[in-house]
């Protein structure tokens, strides 16, 4: 007898099936390796004795972690989507579209037409390992995960791009108390979204469709998504019993149709001498060289700790602090000399408010009649949730809390770094205030709990796992961009055999350049400042302050407390406010009363149409959170009468009127180079004769609408909702669309050049490349408006090309209007800026400017952050409505793009204006931004002021950016007081 | 605010004492472009310089999102001065910007920057274009100087596009990099006198020279590379593709250098057409056009001729590719003229294509990703993948892809589906393909 032997093996598992003669499967195992390749290939081998031992065998590799196994073996290795291929075709021939998700990979293989195999591309998770990392964060195994999806009764919208960005968006729904079946379903919808628009790209999924890798054969819930979304019906959705052995079983297929046969033994042989191949020692420097460097290491960083009091022996004054965080919550009772009397540490399972609620009930209890608890304050994500429930008396931000604490440790702290769970925080004191903060972007979150789930998908407790690293030998050199991106240098360090211990050191080193060099950006331990204070439950991870420490060159201040910074912040913090008194926070009684309920509704008060979670507690008190504004709370939004750039320019572009004409109608998206141009093509066409139909306003439901047509998944969110502009006014029944392509915008004279990015100049290109526009005119030309009779004349031509046969009189007239038509928007825009900054004067209201591109107003791009900083009580002016304010100046960077060169005059401006700061808007992806951030930054600095930026994307993270702004207006505040104590 | 300094400026006298560092990217042509610089008077040396540490000086000086070009070039500039084998005080650096919409126009500053950050503020840095961005005293490109240029770059262009139809299939190793070496030394050595002037007969004897190399006569599977200009040439950038390619039992095809200045040129033209812009550069510029042009038919006629080697295309044939694909307004990047190479490709028979580009290039979102799908509409056989490179992005990654589309071709070699030398019409949706297609 022979047999064929494919084995797979995949980022986490290995496995292998073998075919008899007569094709018939006789063996078949699926089983996670932990990083163990080798050793598991090895094992299975020997599994196989039995079966294979004095019988031929063909054998083929595959799996992305099988080419390494294949070179050292000699084995052929087949790649893992043409070996599944192989296998559908001959076992289960009726289909017409194959979709595999794998532990790190995602592939779809359209089988019916022209054959096309596809991979998730380099900038994509939502796969196995997403889901893995979600129910972690749920803290569920993957059953229960699946269990409560079934249950769910309303999806939530989160990102389907990647897993971070995923995790931002579930982690404040976490925060607000919402249920974890609605979660748990929406986890798995992000996946169906993210197939369908990252790997399907347009091409439609339909007729027969088969379902393979782990996640799919197991989890009943992800299939039920599959299902639902793509409309399929029990006949056509195929969810095959072989679905996690198919590539291993393509391999086996392949295998027959090799030359090569193999002698069991010779096999084994093979497989042994591949486990002695010693790896060749890549990477890193180990962390420590010895036990000795390591113990001297411990007792340096034990001198920072703080007195603990046990609180059964204590009377008197106490104050408490409690730092919600993302997946953690911290408790510190303090005495009046600041010495601990409490300290709690607790994952909060997802669920902040029991966690707090038990704790505070185990403070109370020890505390009897002798501890009277005088001050309380609460920081951290679940802030305002905590601090309505429990009744604290004072919320602060967490940049705050952690200056706080980092002061009492070390006086003279300028450089404050605290790694948490899921965000990464880093901010400079200059001037005993908060200078310039820095937070992790959606794109470089490899955090606390991304190690933990790693030690968890390898099989370690988090403890170990970081130990094994200490003294590992050869840490490896993971990168330092995104999770998905270090996944994906796993496997290629398992590929080469290195140690958990090697991985465990490596990823600590990852997570410390991560924040160096890729958040914080610092170009030497000079740029971060002398006295440096570490903090974040990260931190207690010793591989990593070692090689932060390493990475920086000198020693830190690594309090004992770190994990508890924020909450001994808060503490500290409210002791400072109320030294006397007594706090209002929750009695024993009342904390056994205690309720809490919550639900999740739709607010209907506005077009944010925010997700709202509603909780209500014993008491009858309700705190809303996902709200933007404060009008689903008090009936009003915040700041209602502030002047608001963003909003009045918005408003004023979506409501130009438009009348019948006897040219019918003409359709404008009202997108990327759109939203300025706007009142040029409206009166222009209008002039002509048309009726011009602009697309209407964004929402995620206009992107949804045309995502599946997206060609590029890593270009900017503005642009994606093209697609769905388009698509919208193609429902309103447009026969005619127009849309030019701009390499040049209109010269502002404050420029060197005045070119458009490339995507809001060519765009254009993609529509027509992309979308199927059915029988409407896609009219695209390529155009420059700065020369009006060039215009004119190229107009015209263009047009008449589609049968409008416009005269060149008319054309002449329309024109005249267009230009005017500009002109009264620009100094309109001018004019409200200076109306905005003189009414900022006359109440002494603070000013932000926030600066981004004109496409930044929209709601939907720019999440309403203009109405978070009006409820903050800022005046909001756009980047134009003040860059006219300054002149020319040369740039050190080569200053060639219109609407760039107005935001370096808005930082001009903002850098001497009093009582201004400006915010930057950066939408994720933005090539060009990489340019501006740092040049914007240079520009502030050099006058002083603190640069803020916030990165946009689709994900509508409000909660990171409010951290932000609250941080920003703390630090006004503190200058404020300042200077106020100087004169 | 502080004023802006004055960035350091590269005098005549420097000229005497001063080496001019030069980052590597085509490696045949800038040996030659190397040599051209010295014999006119400077101290040039490109950098071949390759490891880790170049990418990690790119991380620390350059903003992390900058695209992956700029970030190794101006860390291989870095970790040059910082190497110890050069005197800063007596070195400047020299960098190409092509100018236009794109960032990359801003290499120069972002360079300058990078110096002043890492104490090296005094370095003078030349920037070589041809869009009247910045001139520097002590360097002057001579008219003389430029048309070797041009001819090393034809050159370049014919060597390289020998050397990959011959590499995969060389039955000695190593025998068709030692004749590529022999010709780019006696290049080198030409243009110490007149001798590289004399064309036809250089053509001859080169392909001469390539075609006595043994080769196997077994058919392989072609891929088309194209892409970013510095990702598809620099073996620094792409993990050495090509070689890559080769080792897989593959034949690369790269179209050459010279497309790519004709391209620049051809766009001043469009600009002109487009936006009436500088019309008395027009004239100047179809002029320049004509004569590279008929420039570049003698070498393409030159390996026609010879009848042993595929045959390039012709650029005034490839701008007409793309009409009804993307407009040639689109210039930013490597703009149409990258689309039109793909198109190329597959009507040259190439239909495996790898498009390289930095991760987040913004061009190529449009150019590249934002055209296959319209390339594959028209020619459903094209087998394209677009592989991203950055700072953290693996070489499994990027190899896994390039391995799918391999296997890819594989199958489409099998049952038939390649075009191999002819404009197949596009196939309809659905039947017909179905049954062509089966394992």
């Amino acid at each position: 007898m022979s047999y064929q032997l494919g084995l797979d093996v995949g980022s986490t598992t290995i496995k292998a099936v073998v075919l008899d003669d007569r094709d018939e499967i006789v063996y078949k195992s699926y089983e996670r390796h932990l990083s163990r390749v080798r050793e598991l290939a090895l094992q299975k081998i020997e599994e196989l004795g039995e079966l294979l031992r004095g019988h031929r065998v063909k054998v083929a590799v595959t799996g992305s972690a099988g080419l390494g196994v294949a070179k050292e073996s000699g084995l052929d290795f087949v790649q893992e989507v043409y070996a599944t291929a192989g296998a559908v075709k001959r076992f289960v021939p009726q289909t017409d579209v194959v979709i595999e998700l794998g532990g790190e990979d995602a592939k779809i293989i359209f089988l019916k037409g022209a054959l096309e195999e596809r991979m998730n591309s380099t900038c994509a998770g939502g796969t196995g390992a997403f889901i893995d990392q979600m129910a972690t964060l749920l803290d569920v195994d993957l059953a229960t995960l699946d269990e409560l999806s079934l249950r769910h009764k309303k999806i939530y919208p989160i990102a389907s791009r990647c897993g971070v960005f995923a995790k931002t968006d579930i982690q404040p729904l976490i925060n607000q108390g919402a249920d974890k079946e609605n979660i748990a379903a929406s986890i798995f919808q992000a996946v169906v979204d993210q197939t369908i628009a990252g790997l399907a790209q347009g091409r439609a999924i339909e007729g027969n469709v088969l379902f393979l890798g782990g996640p799919l054969s197991f989890l009943k819930g992800l299939q039920a998504r599959f299902i639902e979304t793509l409309e399929l019906d029990e006949r056509s959705a195929n969810f095959h019993p072989l679905a996690p052995y198919f590539v291993a079983l393509g391999a086996a297929c392949y295998a027959g149709g090799l030359n090569e046969e193999h002698d069991y033994e010779e096999l084994l042989g093979t497989f042994r001498h591949v486990l002695e191949i010693p790896h060749a020692p890549q990477g890193l420097a180990p962390l420590f060289r010895d036990r000795a460097e390591y113990d001297q290491f411990c007792a340096r960083h034990a001198q920072n700790d703080v007195p603990q009091r046990p609180l059964a022996d204590y009377s008197g004054p106490a104050w408490l602090g409690v730092d919600a965080g993302s997946t953690t919550t911290k408790m510190v009772l303090i005495d009046g000399a600041c010495n601990i009397l409490y300290s709690h540490y607790v994952n909060n399972l997802g669920n902040p408010i029991s966690a707090v609620k038990e704790q505070l009930e185990q403070i109370r209890a020890q505390s009897g009649e002798r501890v009277k608890i005088v001050g309380s304050a609460v920081t951290g994500y679940g802030e305002d949730l905590i601090k309505s429930a429990f009744h604290l008396d004072f919320g602060l931000v967490e940049t705050m809390a952690h200056f706080t604490a980092a002061k009492h440790f070390q006086p003279q702290v300028d450089f404050i770094i605290d790694i948490g769970g899921q965000d990464m925080k880093c901010f400079q004191i200059k001037d005993n205030a908060i200078d310039n903060i820095v937070l992790n972007e959606a794109c470089s979150s490899g955090c606390g709990s991304f190690i933990e789930t790693f030690a968890k998908s390898l099989g370690y407790p988090i403890d170990e796992f970081a130990k094994l690293g200490l003294l590992a030998e050869h840490p490896v050199d993971l990168g330092t961009r995104c999770t998905v991106f270090m996944n994906s240098s796993v496997k290629q360090a398992q590929k080469n055999g290195a140690t958990v211990g090697d991985i465990s050191a490596g990823l600590a080193v990852s997570v410390v350049k991560n924040a160096l060099y890729k958040v914080i950006r610092a170009r030497s331990a000079d740029d971060i400042g002398k006295n440096v204070v570490v903090q974040g439950g990260t931190f207690l991870n010793d591989s990593v302050l070692r090689s932060f420490e390493m990475e920086l060159g000198r020693p830190v201040v690594r309090p004992a407390i770190a994990g508890l910074m924020g909450a001994f912040g808060a503490a500290l913090y409210a002791r400072s406010l109320q030294p006397e008194g007594e706090s209002r926070v929750l009695t024993a009684a009342e904390l056994a009363a205690f309720t809490h309920q919550s639900k999740a509704v739709n607010c209907g008060l506005c077009t944010n149409h925010c997700n709202l979670t509603v909780n209500t507690f014993g008491d009858g008190s309700r705190h809303i959170a996902g709200n933007r504004c404060e009008r689903p709370v008090t009936g009003k939004a915040g700041g209602g009468e502030l002047p608001d750039m963003v909003e009045w320019k918005y408003e004023k572009l979506t409501h130009l009127p438009s009348e019948p004409g006897p040219r019918g109608d003409i359709g404008l998206p009202l997108a990327l180079n759109m939203y300025e141009n706007l009142p040029f093509w409206h009166a222009f066409f209008t002039e002509l004769g048309f009726r011009v139909v602009v697309s209407g306003r964004s929402s995620k439901s206009v992107y949804l609408k045309g995502q599946n047509t997206i060609p590029s998944d890593t270009v900017c969110y503005p642009a994606k909702l093209v697609h769905g502009h388009i698509k919208l006014l193609l429902e309103q029944g447009v026969q005619t669309i127009f849309y030019p392509c701009l390499s040049y915008n209109f010269n502002e004279e404050i420029s060197d050049n005045c070119y458009n990015c490339p995507v809001v100049a060519y765009y254009p290109e993609v529509v027509k490349g992309n979308m199927d526009l059915g029988g409407c005119q896609f009219i695209y030309p390529y155009i420059s408006l700065n020369d009006r009779k060039v215009f004119e004349k190229k107009i015209t031509s263009y047009l008449n090309e589609y049968g409008f046969a416009l005269r060149r009189g008319e054309v002449s007239r329309a024109a005249e209007r267009a230009y005017q038509a500009y002109a009264d928007y620009r100094r309109e825009v001018k004019e409200e800026g200076a109306r905005a900054l003189a009414y900022a004067k006359e109440h002494g209201c603070k000013t932000v400017i926030l600066a981004g591109r004109p496409y930044h107003i929209d709601p939907e791009i720019g999440h309403g952050i203009n109405k978070l900083l009006r409820s903050l009580g800022f005046v909001v002016v756009t980047e134009d409505g003040v860059s006219w304010m300054t002149g020319y100046e040369k740039r050190t960077v080569l200053n060639q793009w219109t609407y760039h060169a107005r935001m370096y005059n808005a930082a001009r401006y903002a850098g001497q204006a009093e009582n201004t700061e400006l915010i930057q808007l950066v939408s994720f992806g933005c090539g060009l931004d990489a340019i501006t951030t740092d040049e914007m930054r240079d520009i502030l600095r050099g006058c002083g002021k603190i640069y803020t930026q916030i990165k946009i994307d689709e994900v509508d993270n409000l909660g990171a950016i409010k951290i932000r702004i609250r941080s920003l207006l703390a630090a006004m505040e503190e200058r404020e007081r300042q200077q106020h104590a100087a004169n | 605010m502080p004023p802006i300094e004055k960035p350091p400026v590269f005098t005549p006298e420097m000229r005497e004492n001063y080496t001019i560092l030069i980052p590597g990217m085509l490696p045949i042509h800038f040996r030659m472009l190397e040599k051209i610089l010295i014999r006119n008077g400077y101290k040039v040396k490109i950098l071949t310089t390759i490891g880790r540490q170049i990418v990690d000086e790119g991380l620390k000086n350059v903003h992390n999102d900058t695209c992956y070009p700029a970030l190794l070039v101006i860390g291989q500039l870095i970790s040059a001065l910082k190497s110890g084998a050069y005197d800063p005080h007596k070195t400047a650096l020299l960098i190409t910007q092509t100018g236009g919409g794109c960032r990359a126009s801003n290499y120069l500053s972002l360079l300058r920057k990078a110096l002043r950050q890492s104490g090296y503020g005094y370095v003078p840095v030349i920037s070589l274009n041809f869009s009247n961005l910045e001139k520097q005293p002590g360097f002057t490109f001579t008219p003389g100087m430029l048309v070797q240029a041009m001819y090393a770059i034809i050159y370049g262009d014919m060597l390289m596009w020998l050397k990959n139809q011959c590499k995969p299939y060389e039955i000695i190793k190593g025998s068709t990099d030692a004749v590529v070496e022999r010709w780019t030394d006696a290049l080198c050595e030409q243009f110490e006198s007149k001798a590289f002037l004399q064309v036809q007969k250089n053509y001859r004897a080169i392909l001469e020279d390539f075609s006595a190399i043994q080769r196997h006569r077994e058919k392989k599977i072609k891929v088309g590379i194209v892409g970013e200009i510095y990702m598809k040439y620099a073996p620094l950038g792409n993990n050495n593709l090509e070689q890559f390619l080769i080792d897989e039992g593959a034949e690369p095809v790269l179209s050459g250098l010279l497309d790519f200045c004709m391209y620049c040129i051809q766009n001043n033209i469009i600009d002109n057409d487009l936006y009436g812009k500088a019309f008395k550069h027009r004239a100047v510029n179809a002029f320049l056009l004509r004569y590279f042009q008929r420039w570049q038919n003698k070498m393409i006629r030159a390996i026609a001729k010879h009848g042993e080697f595929r045959v390039p295309t012709s650029f005034s044939e490839l701008k007409h590719l793309v009409d009804g694909v993307i407009g040639t307004g689109a210039k930013m990047g490597e703009g149409w003229l990258l689309t039109s190479e793909m198109v190329e490709h597959i009507h040259s028979g190439v239909d495996n294509i790898v498009c390289t580009q930095p991760l987040f290039c913004l061009p190529n979102h449009i150019v590249a990703k934002g055209m296959m799908r319209k390339i594959k509409d028209r020619y459903p056989q094209a087998n394209i993948v677009a592989v991203d490179y950055d700072p953290s992005a693996t070489s499994v990654n990027q190899e896994n892809r390039l391995k799918l589309m391999l296997s890819n071709a594989r199958l489409a070699e099998e049952f038939g589906l390649s075009s191999e030398g002819e404009k197949a019409p596009a196939a309809p949706e659905g039947e017909t393909q179905r049954e062509t297609v089966t394992l």
